[in-house]
């Protein structure tokens, strides 16, 4: 058995970096446990030439498909959309587009405004000196100004237009609609030993240069530095409880594979909105027989995604392709509820650059644009470099029917039960999409896009694992309180996007991180009476 | 140490079929997907899709009614016609494949006027762009709803 902790915190991605790095100024013990293990920048598919092969194996975005020892299956047969993640240090971080819009002061507040779903307990304003220490943690580049936000002050200038974005930009002007460069943490300016983009174009499985923040780059250096403790290879099987209820610490299996206990004062769990209620379930004992912190049953229910709606077509001329950072603008002319529409809540629109060559050749011959034989290569030489799109990004609202269980069969490599995934698209959200689709289909017209398709969903877009652990003020109908406490358990935090209340309708990274560092404050504000 | 198991008939047939969803063209200069150095890469690459590859093989096989590559050049075309119409997960892997591996050769890349390396660390140039094009979004108020 390992020495006593003060604070175990189970995940180093997102969210679990940055409550180890704002708990670091106490000066306790503290520990992380991550299942996989740091990913070094020269193992990143933009150092060699099979970069774009890479997306379909050890780079891939779906675990499924990706398969390295230090993934867990899914069973995401019954969802119209997959999971999609990466373990490592640092999380999905590693793996996503750094796309980094903030939620909206009407996204804390839908059954108040529009009468659906709940509040949040916490609202915009609680959070916003959360979300200004996150910009400048992570390093965000973009543009203050925006109408669409209170005010903000992103502390790098934005990534460039390119030709892409100036399209874009023409066209939006022409429908009269609002466009803004995306908030994005890929870096525009050398940034806390990081240096600035140089335009590798292929962000998501990871930067190369290190100018795309991923939390092993950003918080958990200054966290190691801080006197916190992160052991990798470490996959957590469930969390104990002591004679009293109280969260005792995890077993885990280690490098090797031998089972390991950890002991804790406090357990903080950060595996996502879909690793934490399986890590929940899997924690059962005399005290909590459905699973620990689970006395409401809301664990793993209202699982929330984002439905994705995916808008290309293309245009008479080369433009940016994958040469630069694939989102640039993002728009919010749709975003907030609007009663002359047949759905509630709103979407914001993500402007694409471009697909890499390979990309664009294996997208073109599943979709049947990309002829075998003679006419192969004149086709082809009329789609690479021209495509442009636009991804609508639907808010979610939460439904208990979407859940994440337990696979009573499928296990990970260590024999602990696999997530299964139970997911229908609501009919709120496909209006909402199908309004999204139309508008999108008008925006690449206005940009000069012919042969415009359309995949929705997107089937490997479930980039977003929310609400399976929700927060509220009443124990009946939530899982943790206000700060991220179990209402069940005095000891046991959650700090990932399980705790989401509502989806909103734009990327949770930011948002997810300002929730991390406000519980970690409330924690640091309680250490006298954390327990009571 | 092969890392796929397919015959050596299916290989054949492999080869043929990519012949023919990527023909060299003297037009734009560019070699067939059944090129020697391509088609090593693509045997090279078959790894993870291995079952995907054999099953649509075996597809291939019972269309073409014996080994296509055997098959008269027009008898080819028509089997592969009919086995792109079937479509499946099974041909969607092989032509992935066959498509990751033709697209990153130097010669096929160069004939697209790109530069065959990989992106880092050289990277690429993108325009900034005219930013006064923000001018009449950056002119209109508030869109966010207030929050009391």
């Amino acid at each position: 058995m390992h020495d006593k902790v003060d604070v175990l915190i189970v995940g180093s991605g997102a969210s679990g970096a940055a409550v180890a790095w704002s708990l670091a100024d106490t000066r306790m013990r503290i520990l992380c446990l991550e299942q996989g293990d740091w990913v070094k920048s020269s193992d990143y598919p933009s150092n060699g030439r099979d970069w774009e092969a890479r997306l379909f194996s050890d780079f891939a975005i779906n675990p499924n498909r990706r398969a390295r020892p230090t993934d867990y299956p899914i069973n995401d047969a019954n969802s119209p959309i997959k999971v999609v993640n990466f373990n490592g240090v640092g999380g999905s971080t590693i793996m996503y587009t750094a796309h980094f819009p903030r939620l909206h002061p009407s996204d804390f507040k839908v059954r108040t405004l529009d009468g659906v779903a709940d509040d949040w307990p916490i609202d915009y304003a609680t959070l916003e000196p959360y979300f200004a220490e996150n910009d400048r943690m992570m390093g965000v580049s973009g543009l203050a100004g925006d109408p669409a936000y209170p005010p903000k002050a992103p502390p790098m200038p934005p990534i460039p237009l390119g030709k892409s974005g100036t399209r874009f930009g023409k066209a939006m002007n022409e429908l009269g609609w609002h466009w803004w460069p995306s908030d994005t943490t890929i870096a525009t300016t050398d940034y806390d030993g990081r240096a600035r983009c140089i335009n590798l174009g292929h962000c998501t499985p990871g930067c190369a240069q290190g100018a795309k923040a991923s939390t092993d780059i950003t918080y958990w250096p200054h966290a190691i530095r801080a006197g916190v403790e992160l052991r990798t290879m470490c996959r957590v099987r469930e969390i104990t409880v002591d004679e009293h209820g109280m969260a005792s610490g995890a077993i885990y299996y280690d490098a090797e594979g031998h089972e390991q206990f950890q002991p804790a004062e406090v357990v903080i769990l950060a595996c996502n909105g879909v690793g934490t209620p399986r890590l929940m379930l899997n924690s059962v004992s005399a005290k909590f027989p459905d699973g620990i912190a689970n006395s409401s049953g809301l664990v793993g229910k209202n699982l929330m995604f984002h439905p994705y709606a995916l808008n290309y077509g293309y245009v008479d001329e080369p433009l940016d392709g994958n040469h630069g950072p694939p989102l640039c603008l993002w728009s919010q002319e749709f975003y907030e509820t609007d009663s002359t529409r047949d759905f509630v809540r709103g979407y914001t629109f993500q402007f694409g650059r471009g697909v890499g060559s390979i990309l664009e050749a294996i997208v073109s011959a599943n979709a049947g644009r990309l002829p075998w034989g003679e006419d192969h290569h004149a086709t082809y030489r009329k789609l690479v470099n021209r495509r442009i799109g636009v991804s609508v990004i639907c808010e979610d609202l939460p439904e208990e029917h979407n859940r994440v269980t337990l696979d009573p069969e499928l296990k990970d490599s260590h024999g602990i039960p696999a997530p299964k995934i139970d997911y229908t698209i609501s009919a709120n959200s496909h209006r909402m999409m199908q309004h999204g689709m139309a508008r999108a289909r008008e925006i690449l017209t206005a940009a000069g896009a012919s042969n415009i398709c359309v995949e929705s969903p997107i089937l490997n877009g479930g980039w977003h694992l929310l609400g399976t652990a929700r927060m509220g003020t009443d124990p009946e109908r939530s899982v943790v309180n206000e700060w991220g406490r179990c209402h069940d358990v005095k000891n046991l935090f959650i700090v990932d996007g399980s705790i989401w209340v509502t989806s909103g309708g734009v990327n949770p990274t930011s948002t997810i991180q300002a929730l991390a560092l406000y519980i970690a404050d409330s924690i640091k504000q309680r250490l006298a009476n954390l327990f009571d | 140490m092969p890392n796929h198991d397919l015959t050596a008939e299916q290989i054949r047939d492999l080869r043929a079929l990519a012949g023919i969803i990527i023909p060299a063209s003297s037009a734009y200069g560019v070699p067939s997907a059944d090129d020697d150095r391509i088609f090593a890469d693509i045997l090279r690459s078959l790894a993870r899709d291995r079952d995907d590859i054999s099953s649509a093989l075996a597809h291939l096989a019972r269309l073409a009614g014996g080994a296509f590559a055997d098959l008269e050049p027009q008898r080819r075309l028509e089997v592969a016609a009919a086995f792109r119409e079937a479509g499946g997960a099974p041909l969607a892997a092989l032509v992935r494949v066959v498509l990751l591996c033709y697209y990153r050769d130097d010669r096929v890349m160069r004939s697209l006027g790109q530069e065959p390396r990989p992106p880092f660390p050289k990277g690429h140039v993108v325009e900034q762009g005219d930013w006064s094009l923000l001018d009449p979004v950056r002119a209109r108020k508030p869109m966010y709803r207030v929050v009391e």
